[in-house]
Order: C-alpha cells, then sequence, then structure tokens
C-alpha cells in the first residue's frame, strides 16, 4: 500500500524520463511518495530503489539528508516556525512558546488528535516579514499570538482547506513537459557533437 | 498577520528596475502580462544574433554573480572547456541563506522572465538542458514555475526548435527537500543526481569543467539569470550606464530586523550606501521606534558584521571586502540598541551547526562546539574560559586573523574579506563568523555574563612545623 500507486507511478516514470540519469529523479520522486503517504515508508523506498535502479539503502541514504522528508506519521498540518535570526530579533522564541502551550505540544511534538506537528525552522526566506511560519509550507507573515491562535482554529475548524493542503502535498501543479515539443534527455556519453545552433562552432 | 499574497516591503519610486519591472502588476506572474510587456523578445533578439556574440554582451556588461561570491556570469561560462559536451545550465534557486529573501520573490512574481533569462544563457554557452533547482520549502515558488513552464512549452518558447530556429533546450524543474548546503554549487550538483547534497572538493570538481554527470556545468544563481532579458533588450551600454564599472546594474537587497519599513528593494549597484537604504525615505526610513543603530550583517548570515561606523560603505565588493566583510547575497540584517548581542549571534550560529553536511570535521565538530559553549554563555553558566575557547575552536575552522570591521571606539583597525579555512564549503566559518563579530565588537556583552575565574590566596590551615 505504501509502494506507489499507479497512477503515480505513471507520474514517477515521466519524471525520471526528464534526466539523463534516473537516480537524479531520486528527490522528486520521494516527494511524490510523501504527497501519496505523508510519509516515507520503507515500502516507498524499495519500491523508489525499483523504479531509479539503485539499492533501498541509497534511497534511504538520500532521504535522511534531506529535512523535509519524514519517516513517521506527522500532524495533517505541520507548523514549521522561523527561529533564525530575523525572526528571533522579532519574536520569534516568544511566538513558539505561545504555540507550545497553545497547541499543548512542545516543539517536536504531535497533538493527540494527529491534526498538527508543531516544529523549530531555520530561514524561511521571507525576513522582511518577520516573525513567519509555514503551514504544510504555506506561509503566514507577521504572526502575533492571537493570530497564531485563529490559524489553528481555522485549520481544525477545515477552513482553509482550499489554500493549505495536508501535509505532503507540495506544489499543486506539476511540470508537463509535451511530448511532441520535449527535446529529451539523452545520456551524457551518448552526447558527440555539440548543440545544433553552434553550428559546429566553439560557444564561447 | 497578513497572508499570502503578501506585497513585501517595495516603495515605488523613478529607479531603474531592471528585474523588479513586473512586481506592480498583481497577475505579473502569468504569460499574458510577460508578453504584453515585452516577454520573449529579448529571446528573439539573442536567437537572431551569434551565440558567441551573446556571450560577448553578458561578459562585457560583467553581470555579477547575486548569489553570494559575486563572479561575473559572463567570464564563469567561458570557463567551460572547449568541444566538450554535453554541458548543462543548473540555476540555484535553493535561497536559503539567513536574511536572503529576493529569488523567491522573482521565481514567484516573475517566472517568465527567469525562463527567458535560462534561455539565453542556453543559448549563449551551448547548454543543452537546463534545471531549474528550486528550494523545496517554496511551494508557492514551485507552483508559479511550474505553470510558467507549462505555458512556455505550450507556446513554444520551450523545447525543440523554439521559434523556428535551431535552438532546442529542455527546462526540468526540479525541487530540493531542505537542506542549506544544497546553496553551494558542488552541493547543488550532488543533490540533483540524486544523493546526500555534500559539496565536492575543488579541485578536481569545479562544475564549469566537472560538474553535474561529470560534465561542464554551468550554476547560475537566480536573480543573475533574471537579468539577462533586459540586458539583451536594452544593450550593455544601458546595463553598465547603471551602477559603477566594477559593479554594474541594479541589486535585489532585502532588509529586515529593526528598521522602520523592512523589505526587498532593487537598488543600483555601486553607489548606494548602506546609510542611504537603512535611512532613506524611499527605503527604511531609519531604525524603528527611533532607536540608535547598534550593529548590522551587511550580506547574509555568513557576512561579519558592521557597525554604524561603516554606514558610508556603498554596495561595491572592492570597499566592502577591504572594510572587513562582504556583500553576499544581499541581506542586511539589522540590530537596534535594545538587540541581545550574544543571543543574536547564537541564532545564526545554530543555524550554521545545524545545517553543517557533516563532511568536514571542523565544521560538523567544531560549528557543534562553538553552539554549546554559546549557549552555555547566554543561559549563563558559561565562565570567561568559555569566551577563550569559543575563539580557539573558531580558528581550528579559520586559522589565522579572522575578517572583521574597524571601530573607532575601541580602536581596532579592520582586517580584510575573506578568510582561510580548512573546510570546503563556507558552512563551517559561517558558523564562527557571527561569534567573531559579536565578541570583537560587544565583548562587555559577553563578558557580563560569565562567571569570572579569580585567583583565590592560598591561606594556611595549620603551621607546618
Amino acid at each position: 500500500m505504501s509502494r506507489l500507486s499507479d497512477a503515480n507511478v505513471v507520474i514517477a516514470k515521466e519524471i525520471i524520463g526528464r534526466y539523463p540519469r534516473p537516480k537524479s529523479a531520486l528527490i522528486p520522486l520521494l516527494h511524490l511518495s510523501q504527497e501519496q503517504n505523508g510519509y516515507i515508508t520503507r515500502e516507498a523506498m524499495v519500491h523508489l530503489g525499483e523504479l531509479v535502479g539503485v539499492t533501498s539503502a541509497e534511497v534511504y541514504g538520500t532521504a535522511t539528508f534531506y529535512e523535509m522528508f519524514r519517516f513517521e506519521p506527522v500532524g495533517k498540518y505541520l507548523i514549521n516556525m522561523c527561529g533564525t535570526m530575523s525572526c528571533a530579533l522579532m519574536g520569534a522564541a516568544e511566538l513558539m512558546h505561545h504555540a507550545e502551550h497553545k497547541l499543548g505540544v512542545k516543539a517536536g511534538g504531535t497533538t493527540a488528535d494527529g491534526m498538527f506537528t508543531l516544529a523549530h525552522a531555520e530561514c524561511q526566506a521571507a525576513c522582511t516579514e518577520a516573525p513567519t511560519l509555514q503551514v504544510n509550507y504555506r506561509y503566514r507573515f507577521h504572526v502575533t499570538p492571537t493570530d497564531f491562535d485563529n490559524l489553528v482554529d481555522d485549520l481544525r475548524a477545515g477552513k482553509l482547506a482550499d489554500e493549505i493542503p495536508v501535509h505532503g502535498v507540495l506544489a499543486k501543479v506539476r511540470q508537463r513537459i509535451p511530448a511532441d515539443k520535449g527535446v529529451g534527455a539523452v545520456a551524457p556519453e551518448d552526447v558527440t557533437e555539440g548543440p545544433a545552433w553552434l553550428d559546429g562552432k566553439p560557444a564561447l | 498577520m497578513s497572508s499570502y499574497p503578501h506585497a513585501p516591503g517595495f516603495v515605488a519610486g523613478d529607479r531603474p528596475k531592471v528585474v523588479t519591472s513586473r512586481f506592480e502588476y498583481t497577475d505579473s506572474f502569468t504569460i499574458e502580462r510577460y508578453l504584453a510587456t515585452d516577454g520573449y523578445a529579448a529571446l528573439r533578439k539573442a536567437l537572431s544574433k551569434p551565440a558567441a556574440d551573446i556571450h560577448e554582451e553578458v561578459k562585457g556588461a560583467t553581470v555579477l554573480g547575486r548569489g553570494g561570491a559575486g563572479f561575473p556570469a559572463g567570464t564563469k561560462w567561458g570557463l567551460t572547456p572547449q568541444q566538450v559536451w554535453p554541458r548543462y545550465l543548473v540555476v540555484n534557486g535553493d535561497e536559503s541563506e539567513p536574511g536572503t529573501y529576493k529569488d523567491r520573490l522573482l521565481m514567484e512574481r516573475d517566472p517568465h522572465q527567469l525562463i527567458e533569462g535560462c534561455l539565453i544563457a542556453c543559448y549563449a554557452a551551448g547548454l543543452s538542458q537546463c534545471f531549474l533547482y528550486i528550494r523545496g520549502e517554496m511551494a508557492l515558488a514551485q507552483e508559479r514555475v511550474a505553470t510558467a513552464l507549462n505555458e512556455a512549452y505550450a507556446a513554444g518558447y520551450i523545447g525543440k526548435n523554439i521559434l523556428g530556429s535551431k535552438f532546442s533546450v529542455d527546462i526540468v524543474l526540479h525541487w530540493g527537500a531542505g537542506a542549506y548546503v544544497v546553496g553551494e554549487e558542488t552541493a547543488l550538483i550532488e543533490s540533483l543526481e540524486g544523493n546526500r547534497g555534500m559539496p565536492r572538493l575543488k579541485p578536481p570538481f569545479f562544475p564549469a569543467a566537472n560538474g553535474l554527470y561529470g560534465q561542464p556545468t554551468i550554476v547560475n544563481n537566480v536573480e543573475t539569470l533574471a537579468n539577462l532579458p533586459w540586458l539583451i533588450s536594452n544593450g550593455v551600454e544601458a546595463y553598465t550606464a547603471i551602477g559603477t564599472k566594477t559593479s554594474p546594474g541594479t541589486r535585489m537587497v532585502a532588509v529586515s530586523g529593526h528598521v522602520k519599513r523592512p523589505g526587498v528593494y532593487e537598488i543600483i549597484n555601486g553607489t548606494t550606501t548602506f546609510r542611504d537604504l537603512l535611512y532613506g525615505e524611499e527605503f527604511c526610513g531609519g531604525i524603528r521606534n527611533g532607536n540608535k543603530l547598534k550593529a548590522f550583517v551587511p550580506g547574509g548570515g555568513s557576512a561579519p558584521w558592521f557597525t554604524p561606523d561603516q554606514l558610508d560603505l556603498p554596495f561595491e565588493a572592492s570597499q566592502v571586502g577591504p572594510a572587513g566583510s562582504m556583500l553576499g547575497s544581499g541581506a542586511i540584517m539589522v540590530m537596534d540598541e535594545t538587540t541581545d548581542i550574544p543571543a543574536a549571534a547564537l541564532t545564526l550560529t545554530h543555524f550554521y551547526a545545524h545545517e553543517s553536511c557533516g563532511k568536514c570535521t571542523p565544521c560538523r565538530e567544531g560549528g557543534t562546539w562553538l553552539e554549546r559553549i554559546l549557549t552555555r554563555v547566554v543561559n549563563g553558566t558559561g565562565t570567561d574560559a568559555d569566551l577563550q575557547q569559543l575563539i580557539e575552536v573558531g580558528t581550528s575552522i579559520c586559522p589565522g586573523d579572522f575578517p572583521h570591521a574597524s571601530n573607532e571606539a575601541l580602536g581596532l583597525s579592520a582586517v580584510p574579506f575573506p578568510y582561510k579555512m580548512t573546510t570546503i564549503c563556507f558552512v563551517g566559518p559561517s558558523a564562527y563568523a557571527p561569534i567573531h563579530s559579536a565578541l570583537t565588537l560587544f565583548r562587555s556583552e559577553f563578558e557580563a555574563r560569565v562567571t569570572k575565574r579569580i585567583t583565590i590566596p592560598v591561606t594556611a590551615v595549620g603551621a607546618a612545623s
């Protein structure tokens, strides 16, 4: 069940086909798997290894390097609270303290109803809007304690379902390269001459 | 709380806009708006000339890399070996340097401009495939770029025989999964190959010669590429007329922290000073609540700090470097007089210790040590020996004099940037930079927090004889 679904295997093969080497597709495929299951399972890693032609240990090696991949279930909403300098200067520590009280869990914990996981996060590239947080990687800026309470209440009430998908879903739009338009990926060893538009001249 | 879509602190003005010209439109990210505002005209113009001419233009305009190192893009392209095929373009959209906030805006607000920039670069340097690597946490940027790529493929701007020419290239959208170090170009390539994102040793792995799949690879920052459409449309003269000879054009700068109007501003390169930016009415408008400025980080979390003494320096690498810091990725973090300096330094050191990939021992161990010792000091359980220990650990990551700014009150003269380092990439030194700056410029704040060792005189309990 936690292998990729048939529909997702089709998407996975399309993604793999865009790269000169299949292993390059590994991180996008891990995201696809996390989108399907909410986290990365053992079976998923075995399956992804089969799809790109590496061992499941190599998949595990890559996956564990990156913070966004989770290996056990997290809440439906992952709330990442930025605590790096610009946010810290604007009160991030106090906000985190408030968040822990509101949700009744310490940073890193998940609420008993499985709705929220609260986490420390590093710089979210929105420093001028500090303090910031991301809910399933959707931004909230200039967050006050009241804003945080309202956000949690709205999420509980299902009011933000259109904007904020469940944990695992990143971009809701996928790149699609139409078969008749794409150039197609070629393994580097199969390329013997320079690109056609250079007419055999050196590029530079 | 404001939610997306949120306008950051852009202030209208008649300053030249090279990369943010469309930001005033609410639909700036659509292909309709892009085409209505001269979109893809630069690509057409480029395709009408030989590739080498376009490369000459980029070289002639000295488009400095906007990712941090400030290396000219045209020169970087020229480092690829002749007649080795295929070559790739990797777009570095893994923006995650603390304080930096510009590439995300360029991807969210004007993705077609970035795509057009990629196409021009591929055409000029003979690059046959482009990988657009976006930071994993940026869901909206991924959506906007994916939509833009789909639109551009459908309209024939990307893919086979672009606009009926011989030029064919694919742009593949790729995104990361949360790792700061992947912003380093060789780590980015590792990550793109499906591996753990650890930097490679240079030499031999200079990407221009030995990059993705061992092939010549150009890694350029999002903002650098976003400059190209304007440059090709308006010409080298118009581009170099903005800014100075060594720092032409504009650059995007994010000012955050304790200013009245934090925001991302497109400023004129080379001539705008830190004072203009922090105090100018068209920019940040001064420090919040009329407070005094205590210190500021001039170029992202890795940069040594400046104090009010350095406010009159311009955005010019040849002046900021000798003054003891760097312009880096265009991120200024401002601290007013209320700031707890040791605690502020700790947030940055924590960041770099946390983001160490673990490949080089001085960074993996040293960063963690620095964080632990500094935590102790900030919490009030440190001793004065800890302050010495911080410097010793730091010196094992960066041997020799670490760069710092001059300070009149303290009688310090500047030590120029850069530093020596015992690690492959800049993550290790970056963990030490905030500590060194804070300790050099604000030592009394550390000393006030630590327990001092005192010499206790020996008292005889009894007579020996």
